[in-house]
């Protein structure tokens, strides 16, 4: 093999094993929200089943928590948003010798720890609206102490950074000269921001916005502490995961992957078609070139996987109103009945064998030990036994076990104080 | 034209920090005038540019716009309209959005400003082109379009900042023709900088010319080419053989130099510094490659000079000659093509002559590097 193959297959192992990291536990969380079973698991497979989309529809805390995710998520937007853009355009005003110590200032939220932001978040307004004279009970003591107030605010600290990284890279390639030209042709510096400036930073907007609502979404350090008496989606997550988890965090995973592949793949799309049309515009493509694919996914084989994906979902959610997995439960039930029958059988075949083996031997050997020693031994005294908890009733122990023998000569035997 | 709108710079001195971009520049400028300003770059040229549009105000002196001082008067309240370097135009903007672009801000309606564009667009030959954006279009049309949307907001007074430095040699030339064309068809002042003599001498009514923030010479292209005012302006505009030497005897506007290698030679003194040399001060000669001819026999020592050919090149329309000359510098000597084969061959021994009236003497001074 040629060096060249050996590296190719190299890199390709390579890309496999990274890929399989990254994707391989969302397929199997994915997998484990269609198994019947009521622990998140993939085997043993029980039933293919929708039940647990019902379960998560059906949960008022997570509705509720989404709810107010997407509720805290426009706010933080919003709030990061502008606040963002603010800094950026300072960053780039601010007399340049004060620039880096500015930048650094504005940085430092994303470097402090989420849960410090949110305790001191919580203190800071608890604090301040003590200095504002809010008494227990009026409006701004009200405010201060609301959970989504606070979260927004909790939140936005250290978004706004991010959101301002975003402007930044988007404001180093504007030209000042635009704004110069739009103030000498008469703009007042209101009318060149609006015209001039936001038009130039809309993409910036919308990428920002979209990093904000989903760190926003997907917050929990800084969240559990000010969120208060309401939930996030993350907080009612993370209590589930206390009390023991069912496989509806599974489906409510599957559908946000489900979720963001199509937003991913409507968004490239778009994409495509924007850039299909400028360049019809400028007459270097034919308007109707033939194909059979649409022209995003001309090779490009991770497209058409996930449109294969989506193709699946969609039969998927089809199939979720008509199929029913009852029969095939009650056949895993009656599976499992069978299987457990066996077992205590088997069991008792054991027993009855060692009993004889013993009985035998205890013919040969009357004067020896108890007869049932060897069941009680245990530690915890079979507990534990398959046997104990099937309806069935296992064999047990001889209830009468011969007396004056053992280490301890039954000192502890509950009839030694009654034979007085 | 007396149409236009003056500007007048008094005593203007820009100071950034220590630096000192414009020293006590004083100019008057005639309403309607084309009027440029000359200078090699960083010499402040645009520094009195972006005073006069009202980017920055100056440090000291006035700045006058039809006589109004416009101390404390914004760029976007200014009569002018400057037409920038990288041109500046708004690139998310249609073409025509860009030419109305001072209507918009000024509230007018869609319909009007339309309208409007589409004259303008009609002017600058791009009629049809309004619903394109920028980036469709080529340097020169771009170009237009910027000269469009400054004359769309209708200011007394242009400003140019190098608009042509972009542009490849053919389409400069083009545009140099355009541009003066436009100025006289609209009638108002325009004011404009670059580094490129041809442009300015061109297109000019008045030139000024300017060195580390001072201005050395204002006068008509034709003045400044033939009688320049320092050593700067004249090593600067256009090609000049310098002399060194020092002055062994005046003679109302004429004098003699010493020089080192061509002995005493005869020039007038430039205008500017009649009266400002006297004998014995350190002076430069320059003559032009253009007034050197190749001497006859009973040519007069005063006006001649000799000197061994080291070069010949054929330029097509001339015959450059390049001699020995003093120090370090060669004497250039511009031939026109008559149909001779050649002037000269290396190494020989030529002797020059030039008319007493085409030469320039100055005290000695700075000259501008290459």
């Amino acid at each position: 093999m040629s060096s060249a193959n050996l590296i190719r297959v190299a890199l390709g192992a390579y890309l496999l094993i990274f890929f399989s990291y990254l994707l391989g536990p969302l397929v199997v969380m994915s997998l484990t929200a269609f198994n019947s079973s009521s622990f998140p698991t993939v085997s043993p497979w029980a039933c293919f089943s929708f039940e647990w989309f019902d379960v998560l529809f059906n949960d008022k805390h997570i509705r509720d928590g989404i709810y107010y995710s997407i509720v805290i998520g426009i706010g933080t937007v919003i709030l990061s948003v502008s606040m963002g853009l603010a800094a950026s355009i300072v960053l780039t005003q601010v007399w340049p010798k004060l620039r880096s110590t500015y930048y650094t200032m504005i940085i430092a939220p994303i470097l402090i720890p989420g849960v410090v932001l949110g305790i001191s978040t919580l203190v800071f307004w608890d604090r301040a609206g003590a200095l504002l004279g809010a008494t227990d009970g009026s409006f701004l003591h009200g405010l201060f102490h609301n959970g989504i107030f606070l979260t927004i605010l909790g939140q936005s600290s250290f978004i706004a950074s991010y959101a301002m990284l975003v402007f930044v890279a988007r404001l180093q390639r504007f030209d000042t000269g635009l704004t110069e030209a739009a103030l000498d042709l008469g703009a007042t510096h209101t009318q060149a921001f609006r015209k001039i400036l936001l038009p130039f930073m809309r993409p910036a907007i919308a990428s920002a916005s979209v990093l904000a609502f989903l760190a926003s979404f997907e917050n929990y350090n800084t969240t559990t502490f000010t969120i208060i008496d309401y939930k996030t989606l993350t907080t009612v997550l993370a209590q589930k995961v206390r009390l023991g988890i069912n496989p509806s965090i599974s489906s409510l995973a599957f559908i946000i992957i489900v979720l963001t592949i199509f937003a991913a793949l409507a968004f490239e799309a778009a994409n495509r078609n924007k850039e299909r049309k400028l360049a019809v515009q400028q007459g270097k493509v034919s308007a109707n070139k033939s194909g059979v694919l649409p022209g995003f996914m001309t090779g490009n084989p991770a497209a058409i996987l996930l449109v294969l994906l989506a193709f699946v979902v969609i039969v998927l959610v089809g199939t979720a109103q008509k199929y029913s997995p009852e029969a095939c439960k009650v056949q895993v039930r009656e599976a499992k009945q069978i299987e457990i029958q066996q077992r205590i059988k088997e069991l008792r075949e054991a027993r009855r064998i060692k009993d004889e083996a013993r009985a035998a031997e205890e013919a040969e050997q009357p004067a020896q030990a108890p007869a049932n020693a060897p069941q009680n031994s245990g530690a915890f005294g079979n507990v534990f036994a398959p046997g104990n908890l099937s309806e069935e009733e296992a064999p047990k122990p001889d209830p009468a076990p011969s007396s004056g023998t053992g280490a301890f000569g039954n000192v502890f035997d509950p009839n030694n104080l009654n034979s007085e | 034209m007396s149409s236009g709108v003056a500007v007048d710079l008094e005593n203007i001195t820009i100071r950034f920090g220590d630096f000192t971009a414009v020293k006590d520049a004083n100019v008057n400028i005639n309403g309607g005038d084309f009027f440029s300003f000359l200078g090699p770059s960083g010499c402040g040229k645009t520094t009195i540019l972006r005073a006069v549009s009202g980017f920055l105000e100056p440090s000291e002196g006035r700045v006058l716009i039809g006589g109004n001082d416009m101390a404390g008067i914004g760029p976007n309240k200014r009569p002018t309209a400057l037409i920038f370097q990288n041109l500046a135009l708004f690139p998310l903007m249609k073409v025509w959005e860009n030419i109305s672009f001072s209507m918009e801000v000024a509230g007018a309606s869609a319909a009007e400003r339309r309208k409007r564009a589409d004259e303008l667009l009609d002017m600058i030959a791009l009629g049809g082109q309004g619903d394109k954006l920028p980036s469709e279009l080529s340097g020169g049309q771009k170009q237009r379009v910027a000269i469009a949307r400054a004359l769309c907001a209708n200011p007394d007074v242009l400003l140019l900042d190098e608009p042509l430095s972009a542009l490849d040699l053919k389409l400069r030339q083009h545009m140099r023709t355009e541009l003066r064309e436009i100025q006289q068809r609209v009638g108002i002042t325009f004011i404009y900088i670059t580094h490129d003599q041809g442009e300015a001498l061109t297109m000019s009514d008045n030139v000024a010319v300017m060195k580390a923030g001072v201005i050395d010479q204002i006068d008509t292209g034709h003045n400044i080419y033939d009688d320049p005012a320092t050593p700067f302006v004249a090593s600067f505009v256009g090609e000049n053989n310098v002399f060194r030497g020092k002055v062994k005897s005046i003679s109302g506007n004429e004098a003699v130099i010493t020089t080192n290698r061509s002995g005493d030679l005869l020039s007038r003194i430039t205008p500017a510094q009649v009266g400002k040399l006297a004998v014995g001060d350190d002076a430069m000669m320059f003559i032009r490659p253009e007034a050197l001819e190749l001497a006859p026999r009973d040519a007069d020592s005063k006006t001649t000079i000799s000197a061994n050919v080291i070069n010949e090149e054929f330029e097509g329309n001339s015959f450059s000659v390049f001699l020995q000359g003093d120090g370090g510098k060669q004497i250039k000597m511009s031939v026109p093509n008559l149909g001779q084969d050649r002037i000269s061959v290396r190494g020989e021994n030529l002797s020059l002559r030039y008319d007493a009236s085409n030469a320039v003497t100055m005290p000695a001074g700075e000259l501008a590097s290459e």
